[in-house]
This record gives C-alpha cells, sequence and structure tokens, in this order.
C-alpha cells in the first residue's frame, strides 16, 4: 500500500473478527480496513462467510469476537452512533413493497436522523442518483427487479452514511439492469467507502480497488485488484481450428505440455508457467495451413482462483485449511 | 423515533383493508349492542323511575356495550398484532430497523403504539356512543371515563402479548393463533376457581376489567394491565436482542 493510501481517512476498521454458529466457526479472524473513497470487493463462494460478516459489520448480529470501527465510534459500545454513518443493502433488499418509493426513503432518512428540514432533499438527491427521479411516486411492489435494486441502494445511502455496506448488489439483475447497478457503485465510491459482496470474479476486477477474499470464514487473500490478476491468468489456451492435427503434433510443439481434444475444432493447450506458446501455435498453423480461427487464453473461474490462493495461503504460512 | 416507527406500521396497517374491516365490524356490533340496550332502558325507565337504587341510563347502556368491546378485542387484537414483528421477518424487512440508529426498545415501543393508537380509535368511538346519551339527559361521565380507560388498558395488555408472540415466529398465522391461546388462556384463568381468595382471580384479565366496568376499579386493576403490558413488551425486546446473538 503506497503512502498516499495510507494517509487517507479510514472509514471501518474491523479487527479479530469471529462469529460461531454453535460449534460452526462460520467466520474467524476477520481484519477489515476501509478508506474514504474506496470501493473494497468481499469475494466469496456461497457459503464462505460474506453474508455473516456484513451482518456483523452493521450491527445486525453480535460477532463471538472482535472490535468493529466505524470512523472513530465502536459499533458494538456506541450503536446508535455508529449507525448513522452506515447504509446497508442485505442480500434482500429491505423494501416494504406496500409504500411508495418516496414514502419509504422519506421513513429511511427520518430513521436514519436526517433532520426534518432536510429529509426532502436527501430523498430527492438519493432518487437522483440512483436513477429513481421518476418512479418517486409508484408503489414499490409494482417496480421491476432492478428498480427496487436502486431503490434498496437508495435507503443505503439518503443519509449520506461514511461507509456503504452492499450485499451482493447485482444478483438476479439483467444485464442491463447489472450494468446501471455498477456504474451506480462507481460513482458511490468516489463520494463514500464502499464494501461489497459477490461471488462473481470479474464483478470485483470492474469494481473495486481492492479485493479481500473469504473462503471458509477466514481472509485468504487481501491485495490490490492489480495483485490479483496473476492469479487469473491460466497456462491453458483455447484452440481453433479447421484442419486439426493429430493430437500429438499439437503436443509436441515446443513449450506445450499436454493438449486435449475438445468439441468441434477446438483443442486446450496446456504450457509451463513461464513459457507461453502462443507464438509457436500461431507459426505452426500458418506453416501447416492448418486454419487457425480462433486463439484464446482461458480465464481461471473464482475456484481455480481460490483452489490458487488458499494453495498459496497454506503452503506460505504452515497453516491449516480449517475444515 | 418511535412515533416515526409508530407512524410507518400505522400506514402498514391501514394499507390492508383488514384494518378497516376490523374498524367497521367493532363499530357495526357495538352500535347493535348499543341500540339493543337502549331499547330495554327505555321499556324498563318507568319502573325504574319509582326505585331510587335503580341503575342509571349510563350503566343500564354504556357498561354492556363497553363489556361486549372487551370480547371483541380479545377477538380481533391477534389479527392485527400477528403480522407485527412475524411478517418483517419472513419478508426480511426488520433488517431495514435493525440497521438504523435506533433501539430495539424504540423499535418495539413504536410497534406497540400504533398498535395501541389503532385501538384507541374504535374505544374513542364507543364512548362517544356513551356521550351520545346526553341527548336524552344526564349521564354518569365518571362511570364512562373508568370504562373508556379500562378498555384502553385492557386492548394495550392485548396488544403487547400478541407483539410478543408475534416476536417468535416468521408466520402470522401462527402467531395470531398463539397469541388467541394465550389471551384465552388469561380469560379463562379463573374459571374453575370457587374461592374467592384464590390467586387464579389476580392473573384474570376480564375480573380486573370487571372492576372497570362497574366503576370500582381500583389502583391494584390498573397496575395489572401496566404490569402485564411492561411485561410482554420487554420479553418482546429480549426476544429481538436474542436474534441478534442467535440469528
Amino acid at each position: 500500500m503506497s503512502d498516499t493510501d495510507a494517509a487517507k481517512e479510514v472509514t471501518l476498521r474491523a479487527s479479530n473478527l469471529s462469529r460461531n454458529y454453535g460449534d460452526k466457526r462460520a467466520v474467524r479472524d476477520v481484519e477489515l480496513i476501509l478508506h474514504r473513497g474506496e470501493v473494497l470487493g468481499l469475494l466469496g463462494l456461497n457459503g464462505a462467510g460474506k453474508s455473516t460478516t456484513m451482518q456483523m459489520l452493521t450491527g445486525n448480529l453480535s460477532p463471538t469476537t472482535g472490535a468493529i470501527h466505524i470512523g472513530d465510534v465502536d459499533l458494538l459500545a456506541r450503536p446508535a452512533e455508529a449507525k448513522r454513518r452506515l447504509g446497508y443493502l442485505p442480500e434482500t433488499p429491505p423494501l416494504y413493497k406496500e409504500f411508495k418509493v418516496d414514502e419509504y426513503l422519506r421513513l429511511a432518512a427520518r430513521l436514519h436522523r436526517v433532520p426534518k428540514a432536510q429529509v426532502n432533499d436527501a430523498v430527492s438527491q438519493a432518487k437522483r442518483r440512483c436513477g429513481l427521479a421518476e418512479v418517486g411516486g409508484r408503489m414499490i411492489a409494482t417496480l421491476s427487479k432492478g428498480y427496487q435494486q436502486r431503490v434498496g441502494i437508495a435507503q443505503a445511502i439518503v443519509h449520506l452514511p461514511d461507509v456503504v455496506i452492499l450485499d451482493e448488489p447485482t444478483v438476479g439483475l439483467d444485464p442491463n439492469q447489472r450494468k446501471e447497478v455498477r456504474e451506480l457503485i462507481t460513482e458511490l465510491g468516489e463520494r463514500h467507502s464502499v464494501i461489497l459482496s459477490t461471488h462473481l470474479l470479474e464483478e470485483a476486477e470492474t469494481l473495486c480497488d481492492r479485493v479481500q477474499i473469504i473462503d471458509k470464514g477466514r481472509i485468504v487473500y487481501n491485495d490490490s485488484i492489480e495483485s490479483l490478476q496473476q492469479f487469473r491468468a491460466s497456462q491453458s489456451l483455447h484452440v481453433g481450428l479447421r484442419q486439426m492435427p493429430a493430437l500429438a503434433v499439437l503436443a509436441g510443439l515446443p513449450g506445450v505440455a499436454e493438449a486435449q481434444m475438445e468439441a468441434d475444432g477446438y483443442a486446450r493447450i496446456v504450457h509451463a508457467p513461464d513459457r507461453d506458446p502462443t507464438d509457436v501455435i500461431v507459426r505452426a498453423a500458418v506453416e501447416n495451413d492448418w486454419g487457425l480461427h480462433h486463439l484464446s487464453r482461458d480465464h481461471a473461474s473464482l475456484t481455480d482462483v481460490f483452489s490458487e490462493i488458499t494453495k498459496g495461503a497454506s503452503s506460505a504460512n504452515g497453516e491449516q485449511v480449517p475444515a | 423515533m418511535i412515533f416515526t416507527i409508530a407512524a410507518k406500521e400505522l400506514r402498514q396497517l391501514f394499507a390492508s383493508p383488514l384494518a378497516w374491516v376490523v374498524l367497521a365490524f367493532l363499530q357495526v356490533v357495538s352500535a347493535l349492542i348499543f341500540l339493543s340496550r337502549l331499547q330495554a332502558f327505555l321499556q324498563m325507565q318507568m319502573q325504574m323511575a319509582a326505585d331510587p337504587n335503580s341503575a342509571g341510563v349510563t350503566e343500564t347502556v354504556v357498561t354492556p356495550v363497553f363489556g361486549t368491546a372487551a370480547i371483541l378485542m380479545m377477538m380481533v387484537v391477534p389479527l392485527l398484532s400477528m403480522r407485527l414483528i412475524a411478517e418483517e421477518r419472513r419478508n426480511q424487512t426488520l433488517v431495514f430497523l435493525f440497521s438504523a440508529p435506533v433501539t430495539l426498545t424504540q423499535i418495539v415501543l413504536g410497534k406497540l403504539l400504533a398498535l395501541v393508537g389503532f385501538l384507541a380509535i374504535p374505544t374513542l368511538l364507543i364512548a362517544v356512543m356513551g356521550l351520545v346519551l346526553l341527548m336524552g339527559g344526564a349521564i354518569d361521565f365518571g362511570l364512562l371515563g373508568v370504562n373508556t380507560l379500562g378498555l384502553l388498558l385492557l386492548s394495550a395488555t392485548f396488544a403487547a402479548i400478541g407483539l410478543y408472540v408475534s416476536s417468535l415466529t416468521a408466520q402470522p398465522v401462527v402467531a395470531a393463533v398463539g397469541t388467541y391461546t394465550i389471551l384465552l388462556v388469561l380469560w379463562l384463568i379463573n374459571i374453575g376457581a370457587t374461592d374467592p381468595d384464590s390467586p387464579m382471580h389476580l392473573l384474570s384479565i376480564v375480573r380486573h376489567f370487571e372492576s372497570f366496568a362497574r366503576g370500582v376499579a381500583t389502583l391494584p386493576d390498573a397496575v395489572y394491565y401496566v404490569v402485564m403490558t411492561v411485561l410482554f413488551t420487554g420479553l418482546t425486546v429480549r426476544r429481538l436482542e436474542g436474534d441478534r446473538v442467535r440469528a
């Protein structure tokens, strides 16, 4: 982390956060730091402990151990004061569907102690930022899922909190709605600080400045998004050839470790990490007239990245990944 | 904050036709009882006038209306209270309140206040029915006032019990049935107690109301309702706290 980052105001700090459900440890020893103007991605598979962590950060769940500070306010000791600086969109947006959008947002503003005189301003600003200006008079139940999600985000930001926590904000949206919500989150990151959870790697890549990967309740990775890229680049290529040669020929090319046939004139070529055979394949394809029409690098899935990272983490620290 | 939450609950209550149907039901049934008692009073008026110790118009007409209203309240409160927490739990909207800078006590009191406020509407309308008798003569304002107060306290107790049961489940219908069970048990708890000093009489929710109805309520009668209301409100807060710890 650079010096300028370190100088930025810390808006949320969680230390040593653990949560047990009976004997099961859902979250253990989670450390989080969030700075103003930052979007932090909490990445993990379903059931990894993302939602549990977020519920603790927003005061909806008592941690078994650990401390949470919003700015300099202790969430556990002074919850009311801390919650004023927090906005939270849980996985299921907590919407009162029989309310009109305006009514609902006014209620959210009042409950978050926006002074009465400023409530109308706060509501119209939140609506404008979330693209809800047109639907203020509509009943929430009559809105599409994408709009309901925006109402959910609007209630989380109506009181201009320092920290906005969004749990899987783009799940269940169609690609257009997803794009709009992502644009909104990027904008939020500029003025507030945002923690968002997702199980989509490319979403974290497009939205977040920094990611923490959570697996089986513990943070296994915490770095900038750029550093994550190295785990994403895989060692396999996807090749499409009109005249597919024998597999042995492909496997015999310099740098190629393994070649597998796939459907309809496609092959998967695995290579050693330090020897990229892309140029070799292209040259061979031209010389032998194989009719190359497709060549792409496979992107590692989140599962692959996880296994890569968890492997690295457990061997580096000599720790056991908890069962 | 309590009032903000209460306003939200009332807004939700009146968004469903149930609230309006309940108000109409209470009004129609009490009016029928009122009319039949008034007719009976008019028929007995001559005999009663001859006896200086006979009951007055308030006692003959108004008291039975409040007595009926108490039974009606027992019938409608579980229907109104069942959704207060159970439905929010089912729809996962409780988190909206829990994430806001309000305490659990404020949330629970807001919800209780909304329901008691709602029940105050039919209670006051019944009191107005009594006041209508002024058109024909004098009424006993004291008795009318004590009856109104008694019905309000009784409603608040019903509401607190309903709110508590609603906090135990995510199924509004289960909450309603549970509340009916508790209210009936408290209503009938002294049914088998033949000994007039039996402690069961102390627990009976209806016996204390009878003191209000006859206009002879003492402080312990009022304290009973206050204690019950506070007790169940406190239990509701405890239960929601448990949610946060156990989840």
